[in-house]
């Protein structure tokens, strides 16, 4: 298997899906002549042109809507925000409109629409730029939201998505597009709703998504030091969420720690902690326990951005709490 | 000024030859030329501390732009008037007067720096010398800068405030699209409020030269769907742009009118510090580079018996000398503590 960055293995999934279906294009700020901003769509315009790699203006409520409207009549539009940071501007026409044509329709129309990006912190960018709002897409019911974080996940996942009926929003992260990883030569998709186990153990379940994933990697790394086994789950796809795999964990660690790293208040991980807490408060030891950013806008400062977010050190630190050793 | 015109003429490389320095007073042009040339020298220090790591993140630097923020904050008066723009802010934060020290610090994201180092590069303010940012997304300072003018009208007919002040308005050709720009100018024509909207048109938002996202290359022209007035400006011309800008003030202060302006000017470097420019000629660069604003205005000056070689080379020295002391006050300043995370955010 060849090991490649996640930017490459997401240019491969749209190549490859706009190579299979002409329906499939994809819009948005710099995607099509500059490669995009963060080199995603490198290539492909050259391969297939204007305007099925589309360059947009900086008109995020009016290019996501073209992109739904699109949808509605037989294209299946990917429609890429720089950051989604920017995509705050086109909000109303996702909640409003992708998320409601099928619903306020009765059932008749349908939106296969890709809405994808970076989203999370990056840095040196203060609060504007810099920011994980994972939380606004994951309440809304009417869209699938997925994360991937590594390269394979990337792949599939995107495949899927721009292969399913419905809006998705697909989060990616600046800091993790040149993590690299394996991907098979061969076609394949990952499934949405399905979480993966990272790391099998007994002592502690670590629960999360996206970019954070490599925190509770280098926490059950630490916590493997200390003697400590911790069972490491990456949820994938947020909305549909595979509830069994989380629920089948707890109930053989008996203590979870939930890391996201948005703003705690209303958060996707303050659910997942939510859900746990409510079907499996029997087989809890401890009370669950969530690592979320402070819950202020994002500093420019490099220590004090860092301070914010959240860190292995504090998953680490939560875990401990959980087995009551701290 | 210029009048309205289809093509893209407002900076020939004759405007060096024909600027027309008339009855101005060699104390203000040379004033003028000390901003501009701080603007610069700032700049370029701050390309310099970026390359070595101590600034970080998006860096927009405003380098060829220098006459538009100068031009309009001399024909402002500051002490009543607001400025907003984007995150190409550095420009306009050092017209506003802000201190250098303090905007360097900001860069440096120390705790002496304008917005306690939790803005940055793209976030810079001051309050007092009337700057309210240095705003990140794009187009989102101009439905803000419309809610400045509406509130200086309320205060002169409301509040019987004798003279309204001014929201001047810079925003890049890229934010032109955004229905922010649209909707506000509406709010102005309709509510006819104190706004000076000046497009600071570099020719390009990131790496899209303005034709490929734009069905029009003039933006005055827009002003007619919301019935105000539209000029366009020579962007390298101080003068020109000291002129058109100051008309628009006026009319904005004594009649409560919104202008809209087009003035082209040039970027010279990348969009940010990690952007290489690849979707540009050095020929399109070295044409523009050969009317560069600051050095219009220096041999116009010289051409009239203003300045020397020799006053000029002096001056630049002081300008580097001042920047030099903005970078040693950064580099001397304190990091913020880390208790301040939870500050700046609730009144
Ligand atoms: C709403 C929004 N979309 C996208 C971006 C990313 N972005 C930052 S600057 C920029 C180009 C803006 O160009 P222009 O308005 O011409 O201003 P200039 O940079 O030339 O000064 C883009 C796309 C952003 N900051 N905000």
């Amino acid at each position: 298997m060849a090991e490649i960055a996640i930017r490459d293995a997401l240019n491969q999934a749209i190549d490859e899906e706009m190579a299979r279906d002409k329906t499939v294009m994809i819009m948005g700020e710099e995607v099509a002549e500059y490669e995009g901003a963060y080199k995603v769509t490198r290539g492909l315009w050259k391969k297939y042109e204007s305007p099925r790699v589309l360059d947009t203006p900086i008109t995020e409520n009016g290019f996501t809507g073209v992109g739904i409207g699109a949808a509605l009549v037989g294209l299946r539009p990917i429609v890429e925000w720089m950051t989604f940071n920017f995509s705050i501007q086109a909000l109303d026409q996702v909640i409003s409109n992708a998320a409601k044509m099928r619903h306020m329709s009765g059932g008749q129309l349908k939106v296969p629409i890709v809405f994808r990006g970076p989203n999370g912190p990056a840095e040196y960018l203060s609060s504007q730029h810099s920011q994980a709002i994972q939380s606004f897409y994951a309440h809304i019911p009417g869209l699938k939201v997925v994360a991937p974080s590594t390269a394979y996940d990337s792949k599939g996942l995107l495949k899927t998505a721009i292969r399913d009926d419905n809006p998705v929003v697909f989060m990616e992260a600046e800091m993790m597009y040149s993590w690299t990883g394996e991907v098979p030569e061969e076609e394949y998709t990952v499934p949405f709703g399905k979480a993966a186990i990272r790391r099998e153990g007994d002592d502690v379940t670590l629960i999360s998504f996206s970019r954070p994933m490599r925190l509770l990697e280098e926490a059950a790394d630490e916590l493997a030091t200390q003697g400590i086994n911790a069972e490491v789950i990456d949820l994938r796809s947020l909305r549909p969420l595979d509830e069994d795999t989380i629920y089948a964990s707890v109930r053989k660690t008996n203590r979870v720690v939930v890391l996201d790293d948005a703003w705690p208040v209303a958060s996707f991980g303050s659910y997942v902690a939510w859900l746990i807490s409510r079907n499996c408060f029997d087989e809890l030891d401890a009370q669950v326990e969530l690592v979320h950013a402070e819950d202020v806008p994002m500093p420019y400062n490099h220590n004090l951005e860092l301070a914010v977010q959240v860190s292995t050190e504090k998953v680490v630190k939560a875990a401990k709490r959980v087995l009551y050793m701290e | 000024m210029a009048s309205k015109s289809k093509n893209d003429t407002k900076s020939g490389s004759d405007s060096a030859v024909s600027m027309n320095l008339k009855s101005y007073k060699k104390d203000f042009l040379f004033s003028a030329l000390e901003k501009m040339l701080l603007i610069r020298r700032f700049e370029e220090k701050s390309a310099q501390m970026y390359g070595l790591r101590k600034i970080g993140g998006f860096c927009h630097l405003y380098n060829g732009q220098e006459a538009v923020a100068i031009a309009a904050a001399m024909a402002a008066d500051m002490s009543r008037d607001y400025m907003l723009t984007a995150y190409r802010d550095h420009g306009h934060a050092l017209a506003c007067g802000m201190d250098p020290n303090v905007v360097m610090a900001e860069l440096y994201g120390k705790i002496t720096g304008c917005s306690r180092g939790k803005g940055g590069s793209m976030h810079m303010f001051d309050v007092e010398k009337h700057m309210l940012g240095g705003n990140g997304i794009v187009g989102a300072q101009i439905p803000i800068a419309t809610g400045v003018a509406f509130a200086e009208m309320y205060k002169k007919k409301v509040l019987g405030q004798k003279d309204a002040g001014v929201a001047l308005c810079f925003f890049g050709d890229g934010a032109v699209h955004q229905g922010a720009f649209h909707e506000s100018l509406n709010l102005a024509g309709v509510w006819k409020l104190p706004a000076v909207y000046m497009v600071e048109n570099n020719r390009f938002g990131m790496g899209s030269a303005v034709h490929r996202v734009s069905a029009v290359e003039d933006f005055e022209i827009k002003a007619v769907g919301y019935n105000i007035d539209g000029m366009q400006l020579d962007g390298m011309s101080f003068i020109d742009c000291y002129e058109g800008i100051g008309k628009a003030i006026e009319r904005a202060r004594k009649d409560s009118v919104p202008t809209l302006i087009d003035i082209k000017t040039y970027r010279y470097k990348g969009h940010s510090m990690s952007d290489p420019a690849k979707y540009r000629t050095k020929d399109e660069l070295d044409k523009f580079k050969a009317q560069d604003p600051i050095e219009l205005l220096k041999s116009a000056m010289k051409d009239a018996g203003m300045i020397t070689d020799e006053d000029y080379q002096n001056l630049d020295k002081q300008i580097k000398q001042t920047v030099q002391e903005a970078v040693d006050f950064a580099e001397n300043s304190d990091e913020p503590a880390i208790e301040t995370i939870y500050e700046d955010v609730y009144v």
